[in-house]
């Protein structure tokens, strides 16, 4: 199936404007498995014909690792830089489904100019569905035990625990379990806070096996999770685990263009 | 002759007072070394949270068993409190017991049996509190910085509140009248027989010597408070008040940067033109010392009562990093007592003692790279304690003015300055990803 993928500079330059600006993200834009859930979630937009636009090429990384890395200067070099594009183009909403991304967008950028509206791409989809422009009644997995993984920086940073559960609750044929460490209590997956780009320090195991060992004790055929660099590290601690064969990690995006067969 | 005691009291008392007042102002100018921060918005949610979170215990009982001891020694704490009121004035006053006449023995019979039922839970769940820590050997207790004087400080505080505690029912149980005449001796009636052979003068001088250990304890105990963690009891208070009301995620932007980048990025500017003449000593970028901290910061340390939750939910530090956020806290405490004493030792300008917070000394660069940004220690904290935006801080520091970031990060920053990834992509790139299948 094509992806109708709208660039914010074209629909400009038709004299159109879109209702709301997918912000994809560098991993969304880059990484091999990212890109995969860059693509459901476009899916879903189409299927729900949701007026939406990229920045494409003229989209920059958030900032987000330079800042928590602590390079200030090239986190508000970034984001200055992107404040700009953005309001060129009259950006009032944004979508993202990088949890990074909406957290540093949605909290950092409005003290330097940047006023928008901003979206986790599950919360996004829940308002497609309770609007009625995403019907879910049909949606179904097979069999599936899902246990989901609280991302940082949509959970504690934010206090979004629901988006994701409600979308994994609507699909059919799945059963969702929780972790012992949920929500509030959930436990990192070892990426945020710029880790994701450098070598852990010396310690008796990796994050990420740890959460991962926290997955497993559901017994899931699928962990689910909303944040590209979890879906990385949870994915290499199933590797870890030789489990491949019988768990799947997948973003919640995934989960319901699959169930809607898209 | 028959006002000695009276003035042994006001003696002990106004001395108590005194060094209290005292280590009140140590703590006072040291918290006001760090940088101004304002938290002085939204007045009304932040009452709510002192209410909920300090007074209310809110975040306490997340962990039930702990959360439900401790809110009986809180309370006890705190209601037992209205009896000092009567031994104050009865010490200052020479009388005995001067609330009794006055309230009739019904409700004050009431009220010292709710003391005592109190006073014997205290003394229970610090029993309990003990084998948590010596006995059970719970984890968090037990990590490496817990050893020495935090470890033997957290032992101290349960023995004063057992001694204590015991010697107000002690006291009252040796009290004659009170027990002859079954005011409120609820616990102390059974403590009574006891000292059942010992005659009427020999009561009289237990009961004499329990109340004068007692309240010479409260007193040695209000002064021991600085010298301890135990000072959460006062500033758990202040510091809920003042905690972080933004989203956790939310880190602050440094406006210093914003200058600079603002000016680099201005079309207008006149990029050979000279700094204006006054504008002094280049800002320091982050932190290395107590003194870049901000108030809150370092408020937050000596709130710190080494509780370890913020430990034992921390990802690094459960998979066996040099990383522990209450470490973060103990250090930076310990670093800004050091700079107190040196200031005080100077004539009230700080002598340059070749140390920092950061560094060898105290926080090493190793713990500060080890931290995921995850905030569970701060979500964590019963007093909203933010170990986080200090490890923040320091990696500014490290970045901005050692340039002394793991190598990895070098990398990963040079390619967000080049192609606004941090992966050695393309900008141009940026759209593969739609004709991907």
């Amino acid at each position: 199936m094509s992806l109708i993928v709208p660039v914010i500079a074209d629909l400009f330059a038709q004299g159109k404007e879109p209702d709301i600006l997918f912000w994809v993200g560098s991993a969304g834009s880059f990484d091999d498995r990212a890109k995969k859930i860059t693509r459901a979630f476009v899916k879903i937009l189409n299927k729900a014909n949701v007026n939406f636009a990229v920045l494409g090429t003229e989209e920059s990384s958030s900032g987000d690792a330079a800042k928590r890395a602590g390079n200030e200067f090239l986190f508000q070099m970034q984001a200055i830089t992107n404040i700009e594009v953005m309001n060129m183009y009259n950006v009032k909403k944004i979508v993202t489904a990088c949890p990074h991304s909406f957290n540093t967008i949605k909290n950092e950028y409005p003290e330097l100019g940047g006023n928008y509206e901003v979206f986790h791409h599950t919360q996004f989809i829940q308002q497609l569905v309770e609007n009625g422009e995403l019907d879910l009644s049909n949606a179904k997995l097979d069999a599936a035990t899902i246990t989901f993984h609280d991302p940082c920086y949509l959970g504690r940073a934010n206090n979004e625990y629901d988006a994701p559960r409600f979308l994994l609750k609507a699909l059919g044929g799945t059963n969702l379990v929780e972790m012992k460490r949920s929500k509030k209590d959930s436990l990192c997956c070892g990426a945020g806070g710029a880790q994701m780009f450098k070598e852990p320090e010396k310690g008796t195991m990796d994050v990420n096996d740890l959460r991962t060992q926290d997955a497993l004790e559901t017994n899931p055929n699928v962990i689910a999770t909303g944040c590209p660099f979890c879906n990385t590290m949870l994915t290499d601690g199933i590797k870890n685990k030789k489990k491949e064969a019988e768990v799947q990690v997948k973003d919640v995006a995934e989960l319901v263009a699959e169930a809607l067969g898209l | 002759m028959q006002y000695i005691p009276n003035l042994i009291f006001a003696l002990l008392l106004v001395a108590g007072v005194y060094f209290f007042v005292g280590n009140v102002k140590r703590i006072i100018r040291n918290i006001k070394l760090g940088k101004d921060v304002d938290r002085s918005d939204q007045k009304s949610e932040r009452w709510a949270n002192m209410a909920r979170i300090a007074l209310g215990q809110s975040k306490m009982v997340r962990r039930p068993v702990s959360g439900l001891l401790h809110i009986i020694v809180y309370a006890g704490f705190i209601i037992i409190n209205v009896e000092v009121l009567e031994i104050i004035l009865d010490g200052l006053l020479g009388t005995h017991r001067l609330f009794l006449p006055i309230l009739g023995n019904g409700f004050y019979g009431f009220l010292i049996g709710t003391f005592e039922v109190l006073a014997l839970l205290v003394l229970v769940a610090v029993i309990v509190f003990w084998i948590r820590r010596n006995v059970i050997k719970i984890k968090r207790f037990l990590n490496k910085e817990m050893t020495g004087w935090p470890k033997n400080d957290g032992n101290f505080i349960l023995y004063f509140e057992m001694v204590l505690m015991s010697l107000f029912l002690i006291m009252n149980a040796t009290d004659a009248h009170l027990q002859a005449a079954g005011i409120g001796n609820i616990v102390s009636q059974f403590i009574a027989p006891l000292f059942s052979g010992i005659s009427p003068e020999g009561l009289h001088t237990i009961e004499r010597v329990s109340w004068w250990i007692h309240i010479t304890g409260i007193l040695v105990f209000l002064n021991y408070l600085y010298y301890s963690k135990h000072l959460h009891i006062l500033l758990a208070f202040p510091n809920t008040f003042y905690a972080n009301l933004k989203a956790k995620g939310q880190f602050s932007n440094n406006k210093n940067v914003t200058k600079e980048v603002q000016l680099m990025m201005d079309p207008n500017a006149d990029p050979y033109a000279a700094p204006a003449e006054d504008e002094g000593e280049p800002e320091k970028f982050g932190a290395s010392d107590v003194t870049d901290l901000n108030w809150v910061q370092l408020m937050n340390a000596y709130t710190c009562t080494e509780c370890g939750r913020c430990t034992s939910v921390c990802p690094a530090n459960l998979t066996g990093k040099e990383l522990s956020p209450r470490a973060i806290m103990m250090k930076t405490r310990d670093r800004l007592q050091e700079v107190g004493k040196n200031i005080e030792a100077n004539n009230g300008t700080f002598q340059d003692d070749g140390k920092q917070l950061l560094g060898d000394d105290y926080i090493t660069q190793e713990e500060i790279w080890a931290c995921t940004s995850c905030n569970a220690c701060v979500e964590e904290c019963p007093v909203n304690i933010d170990p986080l935006s200090i490890i923040m801080d320091m990696r500014q520091y490290l970045v901005m003015e050692q340039s002394a970031a793991p190598q990895e990060l070098n990398a990963m920053m040079q390619n967000v300055e080049n192609n606004g990834a941090p992966w050695p992509y393309s900008q141009m790139d940026r759209l593969n990803w739609v004709n991907e299948e």
